[in-house]
């Protein structure tokens, strides 16, 4: 593609999904650039989890197409093996392999998929680990662990592919109120390194806090996107004030 | 079939638990209890013998199932013979294990490539799973040397156990089946998320779980094969195998207490196997309520 996408990392365009006969997202379109982090925010169902998963090709897209560094990968014939390895996707239930140490999870990809000698890929689990704070729990299975640790190896184990795009689904729903900041610090201090993110997620002062932009989500489109600033004290939508006058009134914000 | 247990599936009451026989009982009723077991024991367990020992035709029985001629006659021939058994379960074992993982795989496999793959696993399962095991040994041991073939082996005994590997393999590909399939797809997700292919994914992350989960039900399986070995009876001829041999001391004494001989044969092996798969299965349990607390 042409220098205007280089600093362009994910680019959608007119993205449909449809489940059966319901359209969870009706024309998304989106671009990524380089170390900047997007947080869509919406109601449940409005498509969050399901715009990311599509990025990812975990989800076929009927309809639009998604371009990663300029490349189509929603083409047909595209090795979406060597797609997924440049992005790093971390879940709502953490889905560590719970038959793995810590550190076997973190470096089977890097191993299977990067073809990295055992020690490479331990060399870089460790450098993780140690950063975030986790070095000492590398032999332990993942049900020793609490959900936050749990969460943070999940992390560490998506950016051991070095991925050039984090994609992170509601990353901290599923966690007790208490370990929400320790996972939470993590992403942001992976923002800090200049990762590049689009972040689904319901946590709206960490939205504000770290986003470059906010992407509000409403029944499978963007209805208003903007600077945090603008989207959370100006919005200009009314179901966007609606939504975020439900989110003050439930006192998460 | 042994269903698949699930993890976190159903609440982790006490009721669901497997009573162990005397250890529960010392530990909820006290001496007392284990006294009024005792008792009840040898009133209950006395009045059967008594009654047995004193029904009229109990001589008759006895010297037709537990002459003690009979057994010495027999039995060392009989446990000899008993190796074989032994030996088919040792080579059938290891060869159910992988072919039926194959079968497996092969049925789980997604896409429409894999098609006329996955169509041969389904025929292949339904074919084994629905003839009785009996049919097929008789089938395969007196069928195939019968055509002689060049190369092939003629023994009745090898095609029988054949038989068996192909029967046994189609329900033990069963339960891995259902072992994969209680992985969740979650799993899955994020192996491929991660950029692994299919094949590294299964490999690697499914099937490992899967194992895991079925070894209980795979335990009653192998105590099953144990036993079956005794069809290959029907066709083993000049190489009889415990059962066959005991009938052949059976028809000559004119006396069934060679084939209890064999019966005893089976049993030493078998109880173990049930109580070791007990175990298992109570361990696997405790370790589902701890991760559930």
């Amino acid at each position: 593609m042409n220098g205007a996408d280089a600093a362009t990392v994910v680019r959608i365009e007119g993205l449909h999904k449809s489940f059966d006969h319901l359209e969870v997202l009706k024309g998304i379109d989106l671009s990524v650039a380089e170390h900047e982090v997007i947080c869509l925010i919406g109601a449940s169902g409005s498509g969050k989890s399901t715009l990311l998963r599509c990025v990812n090709l975990l989800e076929p897209v009927d309809a639009g197409r998604v371009f990663v560094h300029g490349e189509e990968i929603t083409a047909p014939g595209v090795d979406v093996n060597r797609i997924r390895r440049s992005m790093g996707i971390v879940f709502q239930s953490f889905n560590l392999f719970p038959h793995m140490t810590v550190l076997k999870n973190i470096t089977l990809a890097p191993r299977k998929a990067l073809r990295l000698s055992q020690a490479e890929a331990e060399a870089r689990a460790m450098e993780l680990l140690e950063r975030f704070g986790l070095e000492d729990k590398r032999d332990e299975y993942p049900d020793r662990l609490s959900g936050g640790q749990q969460q943070r190896v999940a992390i560490v184990r998506a950016l051991a592919m070095q991925p050039d795009i984090m994609l992170l689904d509601e990353i901290t729903s599923a966690l007790d109120p208490e370990l929400v900041a320790e996972v939470l610090n993590v992403v942001r201090e992976l923002a800090a390194g200049g990762m590049t993110m689009l972040i689904a997620t319901h946590e709206m002062g960490f939205a504000r806090d770290i986003a470059n932009r906010v992407c509000l989500l409403d029944d499978g489109v963007i209805l208003e996107q903007g600077p945090p600033q603008q989207i959370f004290t100006a919005p200009r939508e009314a179901r966007t004030q609606r939504f975020l006058q439900r989110i003050v009134e439930a006192g998460r914000m | 079939m042994s269903p698949i247990e699930q993890p976190g599936a159903g609440p982790p009451d006490e009721g669901s638990r497997r009573p162990r026989l005397v250890g529960d009982l010392w530990r909820q009723e006290g001496a007392k209890g284990v006294a009024i077991a005792v008792l009840s024991t040898v009133v209950v367990l006395g009045g059967i013998v008594y009654v047995v020992l004193h029904s009229t035709y109990w001589p008759e029985f006895r010297e037709a199932f537990f002459s003690r001629e009979a057994f010495a006659e027999s039995f060392p021939d009989v446990l000899e013979a008993f190796r074989r058994n032994v030996v088919y379960f040792l080579v059938a074992e290891p060869i159910i294990l992988v072919w039926a993982l194959v079968l497996a795989v092969l049925r789980s496999l997604r896409g429409p490539v894999f098609f006329p793959l996955r169509l041969l696993a389904t025929v292949y399962v339904d074919l084994f799973r629905g003839i009785p095991t009996l049919l097929i040994v008789y089938l395969l041991g007196f069928g195939i040397p019968t055509l002689g073939i060049p190369g092939l082996p003629t023994g009745g005994w090898f095609w029988g156990l054949v038989g068996l590997i192909l029967s046994y393999s189609a329900y033990v590909a069963e339960v891995y089946r259902a072992g994969i399939e209680s992985v969740h797809p979650s799993q899955t997700a994020a192996a491929r998320a991660l950029g692994l292919s299919r094949w590294q994914t299964l490999r690697h992350v499914v099937i490992p779980q899967a194992v895991r989960r079925v070894v209980p039900p795979l335990m009653n399986d192998f105590i099953a094969l144990q036993k079956d070995t005794a069809l290959i009876a029907t066709v083993s001829g000049m190489f009889p195998e415990a059962f066959l041999m005991s009938q052949i001391y059976q028809s000559s004494l004119f006396n069934f207490t060679p084939i209890l001989g064999a019966a005893l044969c089976f049993l030493v092996i078998t109880i173990p196997m049930t109580r070791f798969t007990d175990w298992l299965l109570e361990r696997q349990r405790r370790r589902r309520q701890a991760a559930v607390a």
